[in-house]
C-alpha cells in the first residue's frame, strides 16, 4: 500500500475535531488538540474553507462543521428543494422556448422528474412528475451521466433497452456521447425514447460543483429541429435556463 | 430602440424582491433579500422600516446588476407591499417613530374589544368591508400615537406621518406623502363607497387626519424616483394580494385566485360594486386603473400558511428547508389522524376569533414526525376550503377550477391535496410571482408599456393542473375531523393573558 497523504491524513483529523453540529473550535484551540504549528493547520484550514467542508463564525472567528459536509451524505439535493429553487427558471425556460419543461435527478440509474411546466399554449397536458426515464434514452439522463462517470459505467454494464430504432444501445456508442457531452455542455436526443419526439437538457449545478439535476425541453422533431439538429436558439435557453439555477444554488459562474 | 423593460417590487412580509419583467410579461431578473422579524413579545411582531427601505433600494440594484441593464432600461416600477403594516415618521427628519407594526401583531386586541364592545365586531363593516380584528392599520396607528407623550399631539399638528409600507416606500423615493386606494381599504380607515377618508371611523380610532396620505389610484405615475435609483418612474402601488389578483390576470367578475405565501389569502373580483360578506369575508378594494372605476373584491384572509411550515424548520427543526416538509410528508401515506390548526394570531377568514390559539388535534402514541409534516402541509389545504365555501355562499357562484400562485405552488404534494379536498382542478399560472407580475403590469398600464388588460391576458398560460382524486366520503371525514380541531382552538385566550 502506497503511503498515506499526511496533508489528507490532517485534514481528516481537523473534520474530526469539528464533527457535531454545535462544536465550534478556533484556530489555536485546533493547532493544540493536533500538535500541529499554527500556519500548517491554518492552511489546511483554507482549504477545506474553499469546498465548503468547514465554514467560519464571521463574529467569533472559530470554525465549524460545514453545510457542504453534512448534506455530503446524500448523494443528490433532494428533488423537492430542487424543484422550489427551480421554479422561476423553469417557468422562464417553458415562456421562453415555447415547449414543456421537465427537470430531473438521478435515481437508481434512472431519471426521475421532479418537475414539470407545461407547454404554454393552454392545451390539455398531465403532470408528470414523480415518473422514471431511462437514462441512457433522455437528454436529462445524457446530460446527468456525463456528469457521473460512475453511473454511466454502472449503466453500460447492463443492458441498454431498445425503445425506438434510434434508442444508443451500444455502451461504447453511448459513452463516446456523453464525453460529447461533456465538452459541449449540453445533450440532446432525437426519438430515442418516442419516435417522433425529441429534446435537449443541460445540466444544473450545485455550490460544490456536482450535477445536482438536469433541465430539459421537449417536443415533436417538426418544432424542435432544424434539419437533423436541434434548434440553437433552443438550445441556448436551455443552457441559459440551467446556468440561471445553478447560479441560484450557489454554483460559480462559468 | 433598444429592449425596454418594467420592474416591480415585491415588499413582502418575509423579504422584498425585485423582479424584471420583458414586454411578453416573461421574468429576466430577481433579486431578493429577507429582513428582520422582531418578536418583543408573544404575539407582536415588528419590522424595522428603515431597514426595509434599504433593502428595496439594494434588490432593485441588484437585479439591474444580474439582469445586465441599468435604470435607463426601464420604463417603470411598480410596487406591491405587504398589507396592513404601519409606519409612523416625521416629517421633517423622515425618522419613523417606532417599528412599524406588522398585520400579525396582536398587540391591539383591547383597543379592538374596547372598539366592538356595544356594537359587535362587524360596527364598521358597513362604511369599510372589515371586522374588528387586531389585523388592520386603523388600531395599530391609534396604538402607537399612545406609545409615547407626545406623539399624539405631534400627529394632530401634521408633524407626524402615517402610512403603509407603500405609503412608506413611495415618500421616500419621491417625497410625495401618497396610498394607493387598495392599501388604503386596509387601513379601516377608508369609506368603501367615497374611498376616502372616513370622519367617523378616524374619530373612533382616534386617528388625526393630518397626518393621513393622499387616497390615490393602484396604476398611476405617483412621481420620479430620486438618486438612488436614478430618476425612475414609480408608476403603481398594491397591496400585495390586490397586486396578485391582477397579475393573475383576474380583470372580470367572478375571477378569482389564491396566493400561498407566508399566509393564503384568495380574492374574488366583484366588479365595479363593493359585495358585503355574510360569511365572514372582507370587502376590498382590487384597483384603481388611472381614471377608471375602482374594482372591488371579496377576500377570504388566511393568516399563517407558509408560516406554520417555516415555523415547522425554525422553531420545531425537524426539517432543515421548507422544501423538506413535502419529503418529509411522503414518508407516510397519510395524516395518521392528526389536525394542526395553526391559529398563531388567532383566525383570520372565516372565523375572525383573537381569542384562538393553536391546536394540533387527534395525537396518539402512533404519530409520527411524518404525519405532523403531513398535518402542517394539510392545514393549509383545510383552510382554503373553508374560505373557498365562504366564497361560494357570499357570491352565490361555486367555484369551478382555482387558480393559485405564490411559493408554496412548489410543492406537489399540496397542491394535490388542495385539488383533494376543494373538489377542482387547481391550475398554477407560468409566473408564480403574481404578486410582482400584477404591480409590474399597473406600472406598465401607467406609462402605456402595454396598451390595455386585454393585451395582458395573452400572458397567461397554464404551467400545472392537479385534478381531485380523493373519494367524497374521505373528504368529507376529514372536513368534519378539521372543523372539530378548529372548535378546539376556540377561547383559550383570557382575559389576563
Ligand atoms: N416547497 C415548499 N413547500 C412548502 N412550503 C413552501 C415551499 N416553498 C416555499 N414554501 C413556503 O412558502 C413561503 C414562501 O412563499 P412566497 O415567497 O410566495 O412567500 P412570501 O412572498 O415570502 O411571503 P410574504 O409576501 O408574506 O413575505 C414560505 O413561508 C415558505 O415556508
Ligand atoms: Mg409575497
Amino acid at each position: 500500500m502506497p503511503k498515506p497523504i499526511q496533508s489528507i491524513e490532517r485534514a481528516s483529523a481537523i473534520l474530526r475535531l469539528l464533527s457535531g453540529r454545535t462544536r465550534r473550535l478556533g484556530l489555536v484551540e485546533l493547532a493544540g488538540e493536533l500538535g500541529l504549528p499554527k500556519g500548517t493547520v491554518y492552511g489546511i484550514l483554507r482549504t477545506l474553507l474553499s469546498v465548503g467542508f468547514v465554514e467560519q463564525d464571521p463574529e467569533s472567528g472559530k470554525y465549524r462543521m460545514g453545510a457542504a459536509l453534512l448534506h455530503l451524505g446524500s448523494s443528490y439535493l433532494d428533488g423537492n428543494e430542487l424543484r422550489t429553487r427551480a421554479l422561476n427558471w423553469s417557468d422562464w425556460l417553458a415562456a421562453r422556448s415555447n415547449e414543456s419543461v421537465r427537470l430531473g435527478t438521478m435515481h437508481d440509474g434512472q431519471v426521475l422528474v421532479v418537475h414539470h411546466v407545461f407547454r404554454p399554449d393552454d392545451s390539455p397536458q398531465a403532470l408528470e412528475v414523480g415518473a422514471l426515464l431511462p437514462a441512457h434514452a433522455t437528454s436529462m439522463g445524457k446530460a446527468l451521466l456525463a456528469h457521473h462517470p460512475y453511473l454511466a459505467a454502472e449503466l453500460t454494464k447492463k443492458e441498454l433497452t431498445r425503445f425506438t430504432p434510434a434508442t444508443i444501445t451500444d455502451p461504447q456508442r453511448l459513452l463516446a456521447e456523453l464525453e460529447q457531452v461533456r465538452v459541449d455542455g449540453w445533450a440532446s436526443e432525437m426519438e430515442e425514447l418516442i419516435q417522433g419526439e425529441a429534446s435537449c437538457a443541460a445540466p444544473v449545478h450545485d455550490r460544490m460543483g456536482v450535477a445536482v439535476g438536469a433541465i430539459a425541453i421537449s417536443g415533436p422533431i417538426e418544432r424542435l429541429c432544424e434539419g437533423s439538429q436541434i434548434r440553437s436558439d433552443l438550445v441556448s435557453y436551455v443552457r441559459e435556463g440551467a446556468r440561471t439555477i445553478s447560479r441560484d444554488l450557489g454554483a460559480v459562474p462559468w | 430602440m433598444s429592449e425596454k423593460y418594467i420592474a416591480a417590487v415585491d415588499q413582502g412580509t418575509a423579504s422584498s424582491r425585485c423582479l424584471v419583467f420583458d414586454h411578453e410579461g416573461r421574468i429576466v431578473s430577481v433579486s431578493q433579500m429577507e429582513h428582520e422579524q422582531i418578536f418583543p413579545r408573544p404575539g407582536w411582531v415588528e419590522h424595522d422600516p428603515r431597514e426595509i427601505l434599504h433593502n428595496v433600494v439594494e434588490v432593485v440594484r441588484r437585479a439591474l446588476d444580474t439582469g445586465g441593464f441599468g435604470v435607463s432600461d426601464l420604463v417603470g416600477l411598480g410596487i406591491a407591499n405587504q398589507r396592513e403594516t404601519t409606519v409612523v415618521w416625521d416629517r421633517v427628519s423622515g425618522e419613523p417613530v417606532h417599528n412599524a407594526i406588522v398585520w400579525q401583531d396582536t398587540r391591539t386586541d383591547s383597543i379592538v374589544r374596547k372598539l366592538g364592545k356595544e356594537h359587535g365586531q362587524d360596527r364598521f363593516r358597513d362604511r369599510c368591508g372589515l371586522p374588528l380584528a387586531t389585523y388592520f392599520s386603523g388600531p395599530k396607528v391609534s396604538w402607537l400615537l399612545d406609545s409615547a407623550p407626545g406623539l399624539r399631539e405631534r400627529a394632530e399638528g401634521g408633524d407626524l406621518l402615517f402610512g403603509t409600507m407603500d405609503s412608506w416606500l413611495v415618500w421616500n423615493l419621491t417625497g410625495r406623502h401618497v396610498t394607493d386606494v387598495t392599501n388604503a381599504s386596509r387601513t379601516m380607515l377608508m369609506n368603501l363607497e367615497t374611498l376616502d377618508w372616513d370622519d367617523t371611523l378616524l374619530d373612533a380610532m382616534g386617528v388625526p387626519r393630518a397626518m393621513l396620505p393622499a387616497i390615490q389610484p393602484s396604476s398611476k405615475v405617483y412621481g420620479e424616483a430620486g438618486d438612488s435609483l436614478g430618476g425612475v418612474p414609480i408608476a403603481a402601488a398594491l397591496g400585495d394580494q390586490q397586486a396578485a389578483l391582477f397579475g393573475q390576470t383576474c380583470f372580470s367578475v367572478g375571477e378569482a385566485k389564491c396566493t400561498y405565501g407566508t399566509g393564503s389569502f384568495l380574492l374574488l373580483n366583484t366588479g365595479s360594486r363593493p359585495v358585503r360578506s355574510a360569511h365572514g369575508l372582507l370587502t376590498t378594494v382590487g384597483s384603481k386603473i388611472g381614471d377608471e372605476l375602482a374594482t372591488y373584491a371579496l377576500e377570504g384572509s388566511i393568516a399563517v400558511t407558509g408560516a406554520l411550515v417555516q415555523w415547522f424548520r425554525d422553531k420545531v427543526g425537524l426539517i432543515g428547508s421548507a422544501p423538506e416538509v413535502e419529503t418529509l410528508a411522503r414518508t407516510v401515506e397519510d395524516n395518521g389522524g392528526i389536525y394542526f390548526v395553526p391559529a398563531f394570531s388567532g383566525l383570520f377568514a372565516p372565523h375572525w376569533r383573537g381569542d384562538a390559539r393553536g391546536v394540533i388535534a387527534g395525537l396518539t402514541g402512533y404519530a409520527t414526525k411524518g404525519h405532523l409534516a403531513r398535518a402542517v402541509l394539510e392545514a393549509t389545504a383545510w383552510q382554503t376550503r373553508e374560505v373557498v365555501d365562504a366564497m361560494n355562499a357570499d357570491s352565490g357562484i361555486e367555484l369551478t377550477t382555482l387558480k393559485a400562485d405564490g411559493g408554496m405552488t412548489a410543492n406537489n404534494l399540496l397542491m394535490q391535496f388542495l385539488a383533494d379536498v376543494l373538489g377542482v382542478p387547481v391550475v398554477r399560472p407560468i409566473v408564480a410571482e403574481t404578486v410582482s407580475l400584477g404591480a409590474a403590469y399597473a406600472a406598465g398600464l401607467a406609462v402605456g408599456f402595454w396598451p390595455d388588460v386585454e393585451s395582458l391576458r395573452a400572458h397567461w398560460h397554464k404551467a400545472g393542473e392537479w385534478l381531485p382524486q380523493m373519494d367524497s366520503n374521505a373528504r368529507d371525514k376529514g372536513y368534519r375531523k378539521w372543523k372539530k380541531a378548529v372548535q378546539r382552538t376556540l377561547d383559550w385566550v383570557d382575559d389576563d393573558d
